[in-house]
Protein backbone atom coordinates (compact mmCIF):
# COMPACT_ATOMS: atom_id res chain seq x y z
CA UNK A 1 0.00 0.00 0.00
CA UNK A 2 1.36 3.41 -0.80
CA UNK A 3 1.78 6.07 1.84
CA UNK A 4 -1.17 8.03 0.43
CA UNK A 5 -3.55 5.12 0.77
CA UNK A 6 -2.33 4.41 4.31
CA UNK A 7 -2.99 8.04 5.19
CA UNK A 8 -6.45 7.73 3.67
CA UNK A 9 -7.19 4.84 6.02
CA UNK A 10 -5.93 6.99 8.87
CA UNK A 11 -8.59 9.54 7.95
CA UNK A 12 -11.24 6.81 8.15
CA UNK A 13 -9.86 5.76 11.53
CA UNK A 14 -9.88 9.34 12.80
CA UNK A 15 -13.54 9.74 11.78
CA UNK A 16 -14.45 6.53 13.61
CA UNK A 17 -12.56 7.66 16.71
CA UNK A 18 -14.58 10.87 16.69
CA UNK A 19 -17.92 9.06 16.33
CA UNK A 20 -16.86 6.52 18.93
CA UNK A 21 -15.90 9.15 21.47
CA UNK A 22 -19.14 11.01 20.84
CA UNK A 23 -21.23 7.89 21.40
CA UNK A 24 -19.32 7.12 24.59
CA UNK A 25 -21.00 10.21 26.00
CA UNK A 26 -24.47 8.72 26.29
CA UNK A 27 -25.42 5.56 28.21
CA UNK A 28 -27.63 4.28 25.41
CA UNK A 29 -24.91 4.35 22.74
CA UNK A 30 -21.76 3.91 24.81
CA UNK A 31 -21.23 0.22 24.04
CA UNK A 32 -21.44 0.94 20.32
CA UNK A 33 -19.12 3.91 20.71
CA UNK A 34 -16.47 1.81 22.36
CA UNK A 35 -16.72 -0.80 19.61
CA UNK A 36 -16.49 1.87 16.91
CA UNK A 37 -13.36 3.26 18.44
CA UNK A 38 -11.81 -0.21 18.73
CA UNK A 39 -12.56 -0.77 15.04
CA UNK A 40 -10.86 2.54 14.32
CA UNK A 41 -7.81 1.31 16.21
CA UNK A 42 -7.81 -1.93 14.25
CA UNK A 43 -7.99 -0.05 10.95
CA UNK A 44 -5.11 2.21 11.96
CA UNK A 45 -2.94 -0.75 13.01
CA UNK A 46 -3.69 -2.88 9.97
CA UNK A 47 -3.13 0.02 7.57
CA UNK A 48 0.22 0.66 9.22
CA UNK A 49 1.23 -2.97 8.88
CA UNK A 50 0.56 -2.77 5.13
CA UNK A 51 3.48 -0.41 4.86
CA UNK A 52 5.96 -2.72 3.16
CA UNK A 53 8.88 -1.18 4.97
CA UNK A 54 7.68 -2.69 8.18
CA UNK A 55 9.91 -5.54 9.08
CA UNK A 56 10.89 -7.70 10.96
CA UNK A 57 7.63 -9.49 11.40
CA UNK A 58 8.71 -11.88 14.13
CA UNK A 59 9.45 -9.03 16.55
CA UNK A 60 6.19 -7.28 15.88
CA UNK A 61 4.00 -10.35 16.02
CA UNK A 62 5.68 -11.47 19.21
CA UNK A 63 5.19 -8.08 20.85
CA UNK A 64 1.53 -7.89 19.79
CA UNK A 65 0.82 -11.40 21.05
CA UNK A 66 2.41 -10.78 24.43
CA UNK A 67 0.71 -7.40 24.80
CA UNK A 68 -2.72 -8.73 23.80
CA UNK A 69 -2.43 -11.63 26.20
CA UNK A 70 -1.43 -9.45 29.15
CA UNK A 71 -4.09 -6.84 28.34
CA UNK A 72 -6.88 -9.34 27.77
CA UNK A 73 -6.18 -11.39 30.87
CA UNK A 74 -5.98 -8.38 33.19
CA UNK A 75 -9.09 -6.83 31.64
CA UNK A 76 -11.09 -10.00 32.27
CA UNK A 77 -9.73 -10.82 35.69
CA UNK A 78 -9.72 -7.45 37.38
CA UNK A 79 -12.24 -6.87 40.15
CA UNK A 80 -14.47 -3.86 39.63
CA UNK A 81 -13.29 -2.50 42.96
CA UNK A 82 -9.69 -2.46 41.66
CA UNK A 83 -10.62 -0.51 38.56
CA UNK A 84 -8.74 2.68 39.57
CA UNK A 85 -5.49 0.76 39.95
CA UNK A 86 -5.98 -0.86 36.62
CA UNK A 87 -6.72 2.37 34.78
CA UNK A 88 -3.51 3.73 36.34
CA UNK A 89 -1.49 0.78 35.06
CA UNK A 90 -2.94 1.06 31.54
CA UNK A 91 -2.14 4.78 31.55
CA UNK A 92 1.38 3.92 32.57
CA UNK A 93 1.87 1.40 29.78
CA UNK A 94 0.62 3.92 27.23
CA UNK A 95 3.04 6.47 28.64
CA UNK A 96 6.09 4.24 28.48
CA UNK A 97 5.15 3.22 24.93
CA UNK A 98 5.11 6.89 23.87
CA UNK A 99 8.46 7.44 25.55
CA UNK A 100 9.93 4.55 23.57
CA UNK A 101 8.40 5.73 20.30
CA UNK A 102 9.99 9.11 20.82
CA UNK A 103 13.31 7.55 21.72
CA UNK A 104 13.28 5.22 18.72
CA UNK A 105 12.45 8.19 16.47
CA UNK A 106 15.94 9.51 17.18
CA UNK A 107 17.26 6.79 14.90
CA UNK A 108 15.81 8.65 11.94
CA UNK A 109 18.80 10.55 10.70
CA UNK A 110 17.14 13.49 8.96
CA UNK A 111 15.44 14.98 12.01
CA UNK A 112 15.06 18.74 12.25
CA UNK A 113 15.39 20.71 15.49
CA UNK A 114 11.60 20.95 15.64
CA UNK A 115 11.39 17.17 15.48
CA UNK A 116 13.98 16.87 18.22
CA UNK A 117 11.93 19.14 20.44
CA UNK A 118 8.83 17.03 19.88
CA UNK A 119 10.86 13.87 20.53
CA UNK A 120 11.97 15.29 23.85
CA UNK A 121 8.38 16.26 24.63
CA UNK A 122 7.13 12.75 23.98
CA UNK A 123 9.93 11.36 26.17
CA UNK A 124 9.13 13.88 28.90
CA UNK A 125 5.35 13.47 28.93
CA UNK A 126 5.52 9.72 28.33
CA UNK A 127 8.09 9.27 31.09
CA UNK A 128 6.22 11.26 33.68
CA UNK A 129 2.96 9.56 32.76
CA UNK A 130 4.66 6.23 33.29
CA UNK A 131 6.34 6.86 36.64
CA UNK A 132 3.42 8.95 37.92
CA UNK A 133 0.97 6.18 37.03
CA UNK A 134 3.08 3.53 38.69
CA UNK A 135 3.22 5.61 41.86
CA UNK A 136 -0.54 6.26 41.64
CA UNK A 137 -1.06 2.53 41.25
CA UNK A 138 1.06 1.93 44.34
CA UNK A 139 -0.93 4.44 46.35
CA UNK A 140 -4.30 3.14 45.13
CA UNK A 141 -3.50 -0.49 45.84
CA UNK A 142 -1.99 0.56 49.18
CA UNK A 143 1.30 -1.09 48.28
CA UNK A 144 2.75 2.14 49.55
CA UNK A 145 1.26 4.65 51.96
CA UNK A 146 -1.49 6.48 50.13
CA UNK A 147 -1.24 9.65 52.18
CA UNK A 148 0.10 12.86 50.71
CA UNK A 149 3.86 13.22 51.08
CA UNK A 150 4.79 16.84 51.56
CA UNK A 151 8.20 18.06 52.62
CA UNK A 152 9.54 21.55 53.05
CA UNK A 153 11.81 21.91 50.04
CA UNK A 154 9.36 20.20 47.69
CA UNK A 155 8.64 23.19 45.50
CA UNK A 156 12.32 24.04 45.36
CA UNK A 157 13.27 20.48 44.38
CA UNK A 158 10.53 20.41 41.72
CA UNK A 159 11.68 23.73 40.33
CA UNK A 160 15.25 22.43 40.18
CA UNK A 161 14.12 19.32 38.31
CA UNK A 162 12.25 21.50 35.82
CA UNK A 163 15.26 23.74 35.30
CA UNK A 164 17.52 20.72 34.84
CA UNK A 165 15.02 19.30 32.33
CA UNK A 166 15.03 22.49 30.28
CA UNK A 167 18.83 22.78 30.38
CA UNK A 168 19.38 19.16 29.37
CA UNK A 169 16.80 19.47 26.59
CA UNK A 170 18.49 22.56 25.18
CA UNK A 171 21.90 20.92 25.37
CA UNK A 172 20.54 17.90 23.58
CA UNK A 173 18.97 19.95 20.80
CA UNK A 174 22.22 21.82 20.24
CA UNK A 175 24.05 18.60 19.62
CA UNK A 176 21.57 15.80 19.02
CA UNK A 177 22.99 12.32 19.10
CA UNK A 178 21.50 8.95 19.92
CA UNK A 179 24.08 8.35 22.64
CA UNK A 180 24.06 11.86 24.02
CA UNK A 181 24.35 11.84 27.83
CA UNK A 182 21.72 14.59 27.86
CA UNK A 183 19.20 12.16 26.37
CA UNK A 184 19.64 9.79 29.29
CA UNK A 185 19.47 12.73 31.67
CA UNK A 186 16.13 13.84 30.17
CA UNK A 187 14.71 10.33 30.43
CA UNK A 188 15.78 10.01 34.06
CA UNK A 189 14.55 13.47 34.99
CA UNK A 190 11.19 12.83 33.32
CA UNK A 191 10.72 9.70 35.40
CA UNK A 192 11.73 11.50 38.59
CA UNK A 193 9.40 14.38 37.77
CA UNK A 194 6.44 12.02 37.40
CA UNK A 195 7.13 10.61 40.86
CA UNK A 196 7.50 14.08 42.37
CA UNK A 197 4.22 15.18 40.77
CA UNK A 198 2.14 12.38 42.31
CA UNK A 199 3.95 12.22 45.68
CA UNK A 200 2.16 15.18 47.32
CA UNK A 201 -1.30 13.92 46.35
CA UNK A 202 -3.30 12.00 48.90
CA UNK A 203 -5.82 9.21 48.45
CA UNK A 204 -8.94 11.40 48.47
CA UNK A 205 -7.53 13.50 45.62
CA UNK A 206 -6.87 10.47 43.45
CA UNK A 207 -9.80 11.11 41.04
CA UNK A 208 -8.01 14.26 39.93
CA UNK A 209 -4.68 12.52 39.42
CA UNK A 210 -6.13 9.58 37.54
CA UNK A 211 -7.93 11.79 35.07
CA UNK A 212 -4.90 14.06 34.73
CA UNK A 213 -2.61 11.10 34.00
CA UNK A 214 -5.20 9.96 31.48
CA UNK A 215 -4.87 13.32 29.79
CA UNK A 216 -1.06 13.08 29.84
CA UNK A 217 -1.10 9.66 28.19
CA UNK A 218 -3.03 11.21 25.31
CA UNK A 219 -0.71 14.20 25.08
CA UNK A 220 2.29 11.84 25.10
CA UNK A 221 0.85 9.99 22.11
CA UNK A 222 0.21 13.36 20.47
CA UNK A 223 3.83 14.44 20.99
CA UNK A 224 5.01 11.11 19.62
CA UNK A 225 2.86 11.85 16.57
CA UNK A 226 4.78 15.07 15.99
CA UNK A 227 8.05 13.20 16.50
CA UNK A 228 7.32 10.74 13.72
CA UNK A 229 5.13 12.98 11.54
CA UNK A 230 2.02 10.92 11.95
CA UNK A 231 -1.33 12.64 11.96
CA UNK A 232 -3.49 9.84 13.40
CA UNK A 233 -1.40 9.95 16.58
CA UNK A 234 -1.90 13.70 16.79
CA UNK A 235 -5.66 13.52 16.24
CA UNK A 236 -6.38 10.63 18.61
CA UNK A 237 -3.82 11.71 21.19
CA UNK A 238 -5.03 15.28 21.45
CA UNK A 239 -8.68 14.22 21.71
CA UNK A 240 -7.75 12.00 24.65
CA UNK A 241 -5.75 14.88 26.10
CA UNK A 242 -8.75 17.19 25.85
CA UNK A 243 -11.11 14.57 27.33
CA UNK A 244 -8.77 14.07 30.28
CA UNK A 245 -8.51 17.79 30.94
CA UNK A 246 -12.30 18.11 30.99
CA UNK A 247 -12.67 15.27 33.48
CA UNK A 248 -9.88 16.73 35.61
CA UNK A 249 -11.69 20.04 35.61
CA UNK A 250 -14.98 18.41 36.66
CA UNK A 251 -13.19 16.67 39.52
CA UNK A 252 -11.51 19.87 40.68
CA UNK A 253 -14.81 21.76 40.61
CA UNK A 254 -16.44 19.01 42.64
CA UNK A 255 -13.85 19.65 45.34
CA UNK A 256 -13.95 23.43 44.97
CA UNK A 257 -10.19 23.48 44.51
CA UNK A 258 -8.01 24.64 41.69
CA UNK A 259 -5.88 22.17 39.80
CA UNK A 260 -2.75 23.89 41.07
CA UNK A 261 -3.92 23.50 44.65
CA UNK A 262 -4.52 19.79 44.21
CA UNK A 263 -1.17 19.27 42.53
CA UNK A 264 1.06 21.26 44.80
CA UNK A 265 -0.31 21.11 48.30
CA UNK A 266 -1.09 17.99 50.25
CA UNK A 267 -4.64 17.60 51.38
CA UNK A 268 -5.34 18.90 54.86
CA UNK A 269 -1.79 20.10 55.29
CA UNK A 270 -2.82 23.73 55.52
CA UNK A 271 -5.63 24.06 58.00
CA UNK A 272 -6.77 22.35 61.12
CA UNK A 273 -10.53 21.85 61.29
CA UNK A 274 -12.47 22.95 64.31
CA UNK A 275 -12.82 19.91 66.48
CA UNK A 276 -16.42 18.99 66.91
CA UNK A 277 -17.56 17.36 70.07
CA UNK A 278 -20.82 15.67 70.72
CA UNK A 279 -22.51 12.44 71.36
CA UNK A 280 -23.04 9.84 68.73
CA UNK A 281 -26.27 7.91 68.72
CA UNK A 282 -25.62 4.30 67.77
CA UNK A 283 -28.38 2.14 66.42
CA UNK A 284 -28.69 -1.59 65.86
CA UNK A 285 -29.86 -3.35 62.73
CA UNK A 286 -33.27 -4.13 64.20
CA UNK A 287 -34.09 -0.46 64.83
CA UNK A 288 -32.59 0.50 61.49
CA UNK A 289 -34.96 -1.96 59.86
CA UNK A 290 -37.98 -0.49 61.64
CA UNK A 291 -37.12 3.02 60.47
CA UNK A 292 -36.39 1.88 56.91
CA UNK A 293 -39.60 -0.12 56.76
CA UNK A 294 -41.61 3.01 57.54
CA UNK A 295 -39.68 5.17 55.06
CA UNK A 296 -41.32 6.46 51.87
CA UNK A 297 -38.10 7.54 50.23
CA UNK A 298 -34.58 6.29 50.84
CA UNK A 299 -31.33 7.59 49.37
CA UNK A 300 -28.10 5.67 49.53
CA UNK A 301 -24.94 7.76 49.52
CA UNK A 302 -21.95 5.54 48.79
CA UNK A 303 -18.27 6.38 49.19
CA UNK A 304 -14.91 4.69 48.98
CA UNK A 305 -15.78 2.63 52.07
CA UNK A 306 -18.42 0.80 50.05
CA UNK A 307 -15.73 -0.30 47.60
CA UNK A 308 -13.44 -1.41 50.42
CA UNK A 309 -16.19 -3.41 52.11
CA UNK A 310 -17.38 -4.79 48.72
CA UNK A 311 -20.86 -3.87 49.92
CA UNK A 312 -22.38 -2.90 46.54
CA UNK A 313 -24.32 -6.15 46.08
CA UNK A 314 -25.95 -6.10 49.48
CA UNK A 315 -26.76 -2.41 48.97
CA UNK A 316 -28.65 -3.30 45.82
CA UNK A 317 -30.44 -6.14 47.62
CA UNK A 318 -31.59 -3.78 50.35
CA UNK A 319 -32.60 -1.23 47.73
CA UNK A 320 -34.82 -3.78 45.99
CA UNK A 321 -36.43 -4.87 49.24
CA UNK A 322 -37.19 -1.25 50.06
CA UNK A 323 -38.73 -0.71 46.64
CA UNK A 324 -40.93 -3.77 47.10
CA UNK A 325 -41.92 -2.25 50.39
CA UNK A 326 -43.17 0.80 48.49
CA UNK A 327 -40.34 3.23 49.07
CA UNK A 328 -38.75 5.35 46.42
CA UNK A 329 -35.07 4.39 46.27
CA UNK A 330 -32.28 6.48 44.80
CA UNK A 331 -28.51 6.41 44.92
CA UNK A 332 -26.92 9.83 45.31
CA UNK A 333 -23.39 9.98 43.98
CA UNK A 334 -20.91 12.73 44.61
CA UNK A 335 -18.59 13.37 41.64
CA UNK A 336 -15.45 12.64 43.64
CA UNK A 337 -16.76 9.74 45.72
CA UNK A 338 -14.24 6.94 45.46
CA UNK A 339 -10.84 6.96 43.89
CA UNK A 340 -11.56 7.77 40.26
CA UNK A 341 -14.25 9.65 38.31
CA UNK A 342 -17.43 7.58 38.26
CA UNK A 343 -16.04 4.93 40.61
CA UNK A 344 -19.31 4.44 42.52
CA UNK A 345 -21.38 4.30 39.35
CA UNK A 346 -19.32 1.39 38.08
CA UNK A 347 -19.59 -0.53 41.32
CA UNK A 348 -23.35 -0.08 41.50
CA UNK A 349 -23.70 -1.03 37.85
CA UNK A 350 -21.76 -4.19 38.62
CA UNK A 351 -24.32 -4.92 41.33
CA UNK A 352 -27.14 -4.49 38.74
CA UNK A 353 -28.42 -1.14 39.98
CA UNK A 354 -30.11 0.47 36.96
CA UNK A 355 -28.31 3.68 36.04
CA UNK A 356 -31.50 5.77 36.03
CA UNK A 357 -31.71 5.24 39.79
CA UNK A 358 -28.36 6.97 40.23
CA UNK A 359 -28.76 10.69 40.84
CA UNK A 360 -26.14 13.39 40.85
CA UNK A 361 -25.44 15.78 43.67
CA UNK A 362 -27.20 18.75 42.02
CA UNK A 363 -30.36 16.70 41.55
CA UNK A 364 -30.66 15.29 45.04
CA UNK A 365 -29.73 18.35 47.10
CA UNK A 366 -32.84 20.46 46.32
CA UNK A 367 -35.13 17.65 47.43
CA UNK A 368 -33.03 16.06 50.15
CA UNK A 369 -35.31 17.42 52.90
CA UNK A 370 -38.08 15.22 51.51
CA UNK A 371 -35.94 12.12 51.84
CA UNK A 372 -36.99 10.04 54.85
CA UNK A 373 -33.76 8.15 55.28
CA UNK A 374 -30.34 8.88 53.79
CA UNK A 375 -27.99 5.93 54.19
CA UNK A 376 -24.33 6.95 54.08
CA UNK A 377 -22.13 3.98 53.24
CA UNK A 378 -18.43 4.53 53.69
CA UNK A 379 -18.53 8.18 52.61
CA UNK A 380 -17.16 10.94 54.79
CA UNK A 381 -15.82 14.12 53.23
CA UNK A 382 -18.50 14.27 50.53
CA UNK A 383 -21.25 14.45 53.17
CA UNK A 384 -19.40 16.53 55.75
CA UNK A 385 -21.42 19.63 56.73
CA UNK A 386 -18.17 21.29 57.83
CA UNK A 387 -17.62 21.99 54.14
CA UNK A 388 -20.62 24.33 54.43
CA UNK A 389 -20.22 25.75 57.92
CA UNK A 390 -16.66 25.60 59.19
CA UNK A 391 -14.35 28.09 57.56
CA UNK A 392 -11.37 26.42 59.21
CA UNK A 393 -12.09 23.08 57.62
CA UNK A 394 -9.66 22.04 54.87
CA UNK A 395 -12.64 21.04 52.77
CA UNK A 396 -14.53 24.33 53.38
CA UNK A 397 -16.34 25.36 50.21
CA UNK A 398 -16.45 21.92 48.68
CA UNK A 399 -19.96 21.13 47.42
CA UNK A 400 -21.39 18.22 49.39
CA UNK A 401 -24.48 16.07 49.40
CA UNK A 402 -26.51 17.66 52.21
CA UNK A 403 -27.57 14.43 53.90
CA UNK A 404 -27.85 16.26 57.21
CA UNK A 405 -31.00 17.92 55.84
CA UNK A 406 -32.72 14.56 55.35
CA UNK A 407 -35.29 13.45 57.93
CA UNK A 408 -33.02 10.73 59.24
CA UNK A 409 -29.42 9.88 58.39
CA UNK A 410 -27.86 6.47 58.88
CA UNK A 411 -24.09 6.49 58.80
CA UNK A 412 -22.45 3.11 58.29
CA UNK A 413 -19.02 3.24 59.74
CA UNK A 414 -16.47 0.75 60.90
CA UNK A 415 -15.62 2.66 64.07
CA UNK A 416 -15.33 6.22 65.25
CA UNK A 417 -12.01 6.97 63.57
CA UNK A 418 -12.19 10.11 61.44
CA UNK A 419 -12.22 9.81 57.68
CA UNK A 420 -9.42 9.75 55.21
CA UNK A 421 -8.31 13.32 55.38
CA UNK A 422 -8.55 13.40 59.15
CA UNK A 423 -11.46 15.81 59.10
CA UNK A 424 -13.83 15.61 62.00
CA UNK A 425 -17.31 15.28 60.73
CA UNK A 426 -20.10 17.11 62.62
CA UNK A 427 -22.60 14.94 60.74
CA UNK A 428 -21.92 12.12 63.18
CA UNK A 429 -23.25 14.22 66.05
CA UNK A 430 -26.39 15.49 64.31
CA UNK A 431 -29.73 15.13 66.06
CA UNK A 432 -31.15 13.18 63.15
CA UNK A 433 -28.04 10.99 62.68
CA UNK A 434 -27.89 7.36 63.73
CA UNK A 435 -24.61 5.49 63.58
CA UNK A 436 -24.61 1.87 62.47
CA UNK A 437 -21.18 0.68 63.51
CA UNK A 438 -19.45 -2.30 61.98
CA UNK A 439 -18.45 -3.61 58.58
CA UNK A 440 -20.79 -2.02 56.03
CA UNK A 441 -21.45 -5.29 54.27
CA UNK A 442 -22.32 -7.14 57.46
CA UNK A 443 -24.42 -4.30 58.85
CA UNK A 444 -26.48 -4.12 55.67
CA UNK A 445 -26.78 -7.88 55.48
CA UNK A 446 -28.19 -7.84 59.00
CA UNK A 447 -30.81 -5.25 57.96
CA UNK A 448 -31.66 -7.31 54.88
CA UNK A 449 -32.09 -10.37 57.11
CA UNK A 450 -34.54 -8.40 59.26
CA UNK A 451 -36.57 -7.60 56.14
CA UNK A 452 -36.78 -11.24 55.20
CA UNK A 453 -38.04 -12.49 58.53
CA UNK B 1 4.78 16.81 6.76
CA UNK B 2 4.74 20.51 7.40
CA UNK B 3 4.95 21.40 11.09
CA UNK B 4 2.39 24.17 10.67
CA UNK B 5 -0.04 21.76 9.08
CA UNK B 6 0.43 19.31 11.97
CA UNK B 7 -0.13 22.14 14.44
CA UNK B 8 -3.41 22.97 12.68
CA UNK B 9 -4.52 19.35 13.02
CA UNK B 10 -3.56 19.50 16.70
CA UNK B 11 -5.58 22.61 17.36
CA UNK B 12 -8.67 21.31 15.57
CA UNK B 13 -8.57 17.98 17.37
CA UNK B 14 -8.24 19.59 20.79
CA UNK B 15 -11.29 21.76 20.10
CA UNK B 16 -13.15 18.74 18.80
CA UNK B 17 -12.19 16.76 21.91
CA UNK B 18 -13.51 19.49 24.19
CA UNK B 19 -16.76 19.70 22.24
CA UNK B 20 -17.29 15.95 22.20
CA UNK B 21 -16.69 15.33 25.88
CA UNK B 22 -18.11 18.38 27.60
CA UNK B 23 -21.58 16.94 28.19
CA UNK B 24 -20.96 13.48 29.57
CA UNK B 25 -23.14 12.29 32.48
CA UNK B 26 -21.27 11.33 35.65
CA UNK B 27 -22.39 7.72 35.27
CA UNK B 28 -20.11 7.35 32.30
CA UNK B 29 -17.01 9.02 33.70
CA UNK B 30 -15.12 5.81 34.33
CA UNK B 31 -15.92 4.11 31.02
CA UNK B 32 -15.17 7.36 29.21
CA UNK B 33 -11.82 7.55 30.94
CA UNK B 34 -10.85 3.96 30.23
CA UNK B 35 -12.20 4.21 26.68
CA UNK B 36 -10.18 7.36 26.09
CA UNK B 37 -7.23 5.60 27.68
CA UNK B 38 -7.54 2.82 25.12
CA UNK B 39 -7.54 5.43 22.34
CA UNK B 40 -4.32 6.88 23.73
CA UNK B 41 -2.85 3.49 22.86
CA UNK B 42 -2.85 4.84 19.29
CA UNK B 43 0.83 5.30 19.98
CA UNK B 44 0.97 1.65 18.87
CA UNK B 45 0.94 2.94 15.29
CA UNK B 46 4.07 4.95 16.03
CA UNK B 47 5.57 1.95 17.76
CA UNK B 48 4.95 -0.26 14.72
CA UNK B 49 6.63 2.26 12.46
CA UNK B 50 9.59 2.60 14.81
CA UNK B 51 9.97 -1.13 15.27
CA UNK B 52 9.90 -1.63 11.53
CA UNK B 53 11.82 1.25 10.07
CA UNK B 54 15.00 1.06 12.09
CA UNK B 55 18.09 -0.48 10.64
CA UNK B 56 19.53 -0.31 14.11
CA UNK B 57 18.90 -3.24 16.44
CA UNK B 58 18.33 -0.99 19.45
CA UNK B 59 15.63 0.93 17.56
CA UNK B 60 13.92 -2.35 16.73
CA UNK B 61 14.06 -3.48 20.35
CA UNK B 62 12.71 -0.13 21.56
CA UNK B 63 9.97 -0.25 18.96
CA UNK B 64 9.02 -3.83 19.78
CA UNK B 65 8.85 -3.05 23.49
CA UNK B 66 6.73 -0.01 22.68
CA UNK B 67 4.44 -2.20 20.57
CA UNK B 68 4.02 -4.56 23.50
CA UNK B 69 3.19 -1.85 26.03
CA UNK B 70 0.87 -0.03 23.65
CA UNK B 71 -0.92 -3.31 22.86
CA UNK B 72 -1.53 -3.89 26.59
CA UNK B 73 -2.99 -0.40 26.71
CA UNK B 74 -5.18 -0.89 23.65
CA UNK B 75 -6.45 -4.42 24.18
CA UNK B 76 -6.83 -4.11 27.94
CA UNK B 77 -8.44 -0.68 27.69
CA UNK B 78 -11.07 -1.64 25.14
CA UNK B 79 -11.92 -4.93 26.79
CA UNK B 80 -12.30 -3.51 30.26
CA UNK B 81 -14.39 -0.60 28.95
CA UNK B 82 -16.64 -3.03 27.16
CA UNK B 83 -16.93 -5.14 30.30
CA UNK B 84 -17.89 -2.11 32.35
CA UNK B 85 -20.37 -0.75 29.82
CA UNK B 86 -22.14 -4.07 29.49
CA UNK B 87 -22.97 -3.81 33.18
CA UNK B 88 -24.79 -0.52 32.81
CA UNK B 89 -28.48 -1.22 32.57
CA UNK B 90 -31.58 0.81 32.39
CA UNK B 91 -34.44 -0.05 34.65
CA UNK B 92 -36.85 -2.78 33.46
CA UNK B 93 -34.84 -3.84 30.48
CA UNK B 94 -33.20 -6.58 32.50
CA UNK B 95 -33.52 -9.56 30.13
CA UNK B 96 -33.99 -11.97 33.02
CA UNK B 97 -36.92 -9.78 33.99
CA UNK B 98 -36.75 -11.02 37.53
CA UNK B 99 -36.18 -9.00 40.61
CA UNK B 100 -35.24 -11.27 43.44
Amino acid sequence: MSLEIINLWYVVAAALFIFGLKQLGSPATAVRGNKLSSIAMLIAVVATLFNKDILPWEWIIGAILVGSLVGAVTAQKVEMTSMPEMVALFNGSGGIASLMVGWAALYNLDNTTFTHITILLSILIGGMTFSGSILAWGKLSEVINSAAVVFGAQRFVNAMILVALVVCSVMFCLEPAIDSPYLYAVITLALVFGVMAVLPIGGADMPVVISLLNSYSGLAACAAGFAINNNILIVAGSMVGAAGIILTNIMCKAMNRSLGHVLFSGFGAVKEATKVEGEVKPINSEDAFLILEAAQSVTFVPGYGMAVAQAQHVVRELGELLEKNGAEVTYAIHPVAGRMPGHMNVLLAEANVPYDQLVEMEDINPRIDKVDVAVVIGANDVVNPAARNDENSPIYGMPIINVDYAQTVFVLKRSMASGFSGVDNPLFFGDNTRMLFGDAKQSLAAVVAEFKT
Amino acid sequence: MDAVFLALILMLSIFLGFELISKVPATLHTPLMSGANAISGITIVGALISAGSGTDLLATILGAAAVMFATINVVGGYMVTNRMLSMFKKKDVDPSGGKS
